[in-house]
């Protein structure tokens, strides 16, 4: 009996295309253990690096004793900035334009600097060593508040530089001045201010955190002294850069250096930069002519790996006395640590800080970036976000929240006023950046409707009006926008490379296919949902198509994932690969079916002769016939690679709500209801936006509640374990309601912008928003995070806040 | 370093190994037992991303010593389906998207299953209290309660199919 004839709707729901909550390809390893993470690689004769750490943030290195190091069995070298000077690697360049030492050379910088390796045996040896390790300081005066570090008589931080008035971002006015960088128009801003009638200011300090992906940092780097070949698994999200940049600092030519992002354990923008345990790994390996493994421990993760944020913001409002924003400005301290690693694109310093516009039509807007030198340890990297996005959204969200508070509005109402309309995208905004689309007014109604805002506002006022009520009721609103898909190359490089990314695709005779990205990913789901674009363009099932990321000698060149780029740019790069070979497949389908191009029609999975359903060859058919017989004058086989230079970034945006029961007696508070509507356009995969959101939720959840990396006047990080740093468990986290709108970018290939960093940018203001309206019949216009018990106890406090 | 023999039972198999005294139970389950489904994310008991079960309780194996697992009944992830056939709350993780970027899965899975023996019939609020030793910074955990949710009826279906 023949198999019945499937429609259309039936073949299109076999391929598990785009729209499709397609289960993952990548959790049947997972599940059974069988990932492959860094620390599980083991080669023969591999050796285990260990590396000695500054107890003290800032000081001069006077003796180094490695003697009894040395001494211990097992133990086959140990190596300081001395050893490392003759190959000219005790410093290397950062990603951002300055240099960062390697290992310590003659001072460190901050607490829990790398100072000196071991390389040993196996790790419990290593570790007996690095305490073995005998290094005598001289204590120098520590400097940790960015402002003090910019008194005239500070410290001088970095000696290496002093005298260098130039820097990588423009003059440098003071010693442990880095750059000052500005965006918008200071004129325009300052003549909107002169006239205004109603004009806010806010101070806020965005604290500084740490990714804390629960892998660490780590490498296992492996020399092939016969073959000169250098080989590194790597825990990177940017393994292609790696490359670069390794064979730049080693002098192996880049065809020799293989970098392998294997499975990743989450980086949250971690593990984007290059750290100094990996090039002494790398090092050690080409030393010793055996394979070396570094594998981090959680509290040199979190004191030596990059951090983000730590942004002292000024935010300024001019505004109508009714409410319509008439200029923004915004002043920032940015506190770098000890060397500038941020992870941005070269030109921008402050990443795309510069998006704190918002989703408003602000007329005229400046800002100011100043970035300072401190004895804290390097980065600022991007959390969960695009380049300084999460700082930009939090700023402008508190300052529209302020002037709600001033003029008596209610904060949906202000924002209705001041939104982008739908007609005016594409929008310039006085930043200079071009929002693709949206339409937020429509996001806005839906969540107000979805969760009754007008009885909430009441319940709010009866509350208020209890004195007996236990709990002070907020609601937190956010209506964010971000910038994302770095980047156009003719903006956006790192390190002179342009930030397209890549897609290779080879269909196999028998109608399969592989794909490669440059891109890699690190519990995203992209060998889940790029696949499903894949299989919408060619009308290959899903299931067949292997999608493999992070080998740099497979996988064509890009620049890795991070800042919610793979979506938008190497998803683009996908489709455009995918439309290559569609063209190509339809010359072979036009040979076979002996009829002109014309006269085809693309349905699903074939291209069918115009008005005959019958006569029809599917994407398998053509594929066998690529190799078999391909037409006169066209090469044989079925692949492509595109390389994707975006013409601009994607804009997503979100509308989320919050409300926050917070207990008067002890400070405690408790997230009633959160309710996210996310718009990232064209959904790929709805039960991987919907993981990716609660993830990013919970993320921004634990930085807006409770992360926090304090230093004491010695600069000593006083929280440095989980035991300290807050990771939400399950019984904290609350329960997340999530909802979408579709308004595709119009110049995606897909229409897709990229989601998974929007649920972190969007949520942090949203907390915030929330605890400071359950203050604000108080007068309370802004409270800083992390929103704990113990400081909301305190504010109840100083509120006067009676039980 | 002294050393020691250390008989125990693993996923199933009698084993006998030589062991440092001061050897980790995960280290000697990553690296000499070559079973790396347990991870290490913290060495400080905290995230419990090498969570095994130990004679019927779950145990964190960055802070156990091998040697105390003398005489033991030690299973790990890679011991977790039998005979071909995926446990109850593998199936349950993987249909209910329980994971992301996978690293925190085998002690999830292993504290569910112990957990679902412990209480079989949980609610919501047991469940997030009974997983609140397992850290995960990709799921919000959401999924993951619906998982071990998911997977407790299936636990219980097999049961009454069994009685």
């Amino acid at each position: 009996m023949n198999a019945p004839v499937k429609t259309p709707e039936e073949r299109k729901a076999d391929l598990q295309g785009m729209g499709d909550s397609r289960l993952r390809k990548e959790d049947a390893r997972f599940i059974q253990g069988k990932g492959q993470y860094c620390d599980d690689i083991k080669l023969p004769g591999m050796l285990h690096m260990d590396i000695v750490r500054s107890p003290v943030a800032h000081g001069r290195i006077k003796r180094i004793n490695k003697e009894e190091a040395l001494a211990i069995p097992g133990v086959h070298a140990v190596l300081t900035a001395d050893d490392l000077k003759p190959l000219n690697l005790h410093w290397m360049p950062t990603l951002a334009g300055d240099v960062a030492a390697v290992l310590a050379d003659e001072k460190v910088h901050f607490q829990m600097q790398e100072v000196a390796i071991v390389i040993a045996d196996d790790r419990y040896i290593a570790a007996d060593a690095i305490e073995a390790v005998e290094v005598e300081y001289e204590e120098l005066p520590v400097v940790i508040d960015p402002y003090a570090a910019l008194e005239p008589d500070a410290p001088v931080l970095r000696e290496d530089l002093q005298g260098k008035t130039e820097g990588a971002h423009g003059p440098r006015d003071h010693h442990n001045h880095i750059f000052t960088w500005e965006a918008g128009d200071r004129t325009a801003a300052d003549a909107a201010f002169d006239h205004a009638p109603v004009k806010v200011s806010q101070h806020m300090h965005y604290p500084r955190v740490h990714p804390c992906p629960l892998e660490t940092c780590g490498c296992v780097a492996s020399f092939d002294p016969i073959k000169g070949e250098l080989t590194t698994w790597m825990t990177s999200q940017a393994p292609h850069v790696v490359r670069t940049v390794v064979s730049m600092l080693s002098g192996v030519p880049e065809s020799k250096v293989r970098i392998i992002s294997p499975d990743i354990g989450g980086g949250f923008g971690n593990k984007v930069g290059i750290y100094p345990g990996y090039v002494c790994a790398i090092v050690a390996s080409i030393v010793l002519g055996r394979p070396v493994k570094w594998s981090e421990d959680r509290v040199e993760n979190i004191s030596s790996t990059a951090f983000a944020r730590d942004y002292h913001m000024d935010g300024h409002l001019a505004a109508t006395e009714d409410g319509k924003i008439l200029g923004l400005k915004v002043d920032v301290i940015a506190d770098h640590g000890a060397f500038d690693a941020c992870a941005d694109p070269t030109k921008f310093p402050a990443g795309l800080f510069h998006i704190c516009s918002g989703s408003y039509d602000i007329p005229a807007a400046h800002c100011s970036v100043k970035g300072v030198y401190t004895n804290k340890a390097p980065g600022g990297v991007a959390y969960r976000c695009s380049f300084r996005v999460t700082e930009a959204v939090y700023l402008i969200e508190r300052m529209v929240d302020v002037l709600a508070q001033k003029l008596n509005m209610d904060k949906a109402e202000i924002r209705r006023k001041n939104f982008i309309q739908k007609e005016q995208f594409p929008y310039t905004s006085a930043f200079g950046f071009e929002y693709d689309s949206g339409d937020y007014h429509t996001a806005l109604e839906k969540v107000l409707d979805a969760v009754d805002y007008k009885a909430l506002r009441v319940e709010q006022e009866q509350k208020r009006a209890d004195p007996n009520c236990p709990t002070l009721m907020g609601i937190g609103l956010v209506t964010f926008t971000e910038v994302v898909g770095a980047g156009p190359s003719k903006t956006c490089d790192i390190l002179g490379v342009g930030m397209f990314d890549s897609c290779e695709i080879r269909i196999h005779p028998t109608g399969s296919a592989i794909a490669r990205m440059g891109t890699i990913t690190q519990g995203q789901g992209h060998q889940t949902t790029y696949a499903q674009i894949i299989a919408s363009e060619l009308g290959i099932p899903s299931e067949v198509i292997q999608v493999e990321e992070g080998d740099t000698s497979t996988a064509p060149y890009g620049l890795g994932t991070y800042g919610s780029r793979s979506t938008p740019v190497a998803g683009a790069a996908i489709a455009m690969a995918a439309r290559k070979i569609h063209a190509k497949a339809k010359k072979i389908a036009a040979h076979l079916l002996e009829v002109s191009e014309a006269d085809l029609d693309w349905e699903v999975d074939r291209f069918k002769v115009r008005g005959n359903d019958e006569q029809f060859k599917t994407m398998a058919d053509i594929a066998f016939a690529a190799y078999q017989q391909p037409p006169e004058g066209l090469e044989p086989g079925l692949e492509a690679v595109h390389y994707y230079d975006p013409p601009n970034f994607t804009y997503p945006f979100g509308i989320y709500l919050c409300v926050v029961d917070i207990d008067k007696g002890t400070g405690e508070s408790s997230i009633r209801r959160f309710y996210a509507l996310d718009d990232c356009g064209t959904r790929i995969n709805p039960m991987i936006i919907d993981g990716q959101i609660h993830g990013g939720l919970t993320e921004g959840f634990a930085v807006a509640m409770g992360q926090q990396m304090p230093f004491d006047e010695q600069g000593n990080l006083l929280g440095n374990t989980l035991m300290d740093y807050f990771l939400p468990t399950a019984v904290e986290t609350p329960t997340w309601e999530t909802d979408y709108t579709v308004t595709p970018s119009p110049h995606h290939p897909i229409g897709a912008k990229g989601v998974a960093e929007s649920p972190h940018v969007g949520s942090i203001p949203t907390f915030t928003s929330a605890v400071v309206d359950a203050f604000a019949h108080l007068g309370v216009t802004h409270i800083d995070m992390p929103h704990t018990s113990y400081r909301i106890w305190k504010k109840l406090k100083e509120e006067g806040v009676q039980l | 370093m002294a050393k020691q023999i250390v008989k125990m039972t693993l996923n199933g198999q009698q084993i006998e190994q030589l062991v440092d005294s001061r050897t980790l139970l995960v280290h000697f389950l990553r690296e000499q037992m070559s079973l790396t489904g347990a991870h290490i994310g913290c060495e400080t008991s905290h995230c419990g991303a090498c969570t095994v079960d130990i004679d019927g309780e779950s145990v964190k194996a960055c802070t156990h010593l091998a040697v105390q697992c003398d005489g033991s009944d030690v299973k790990t992830v890679e011991g977790l389906a039998e005979a071909g056939a995926l446990h109850a709350v593998q199936e349950a993780f993987y249909e209910e998207h329980g994971l992301q970027c996978g690293f925190c899965t085998p002690g999830m899975l292993m504290r569910s299953y112990r957990f679902l023996q412990e209480n079989p019939n949980p609610t919501e609020d047991e469940i997030r209290l009974g997983l609140s030793g397992n850290l995960c910074r990709c799921t919000g955990y959401q999924n993951i309660v619906k998982a071990v949710q998911s997977a407790a009826i299936k636990l219980q279906q097999k049961e009454s199919a069994t009685a």
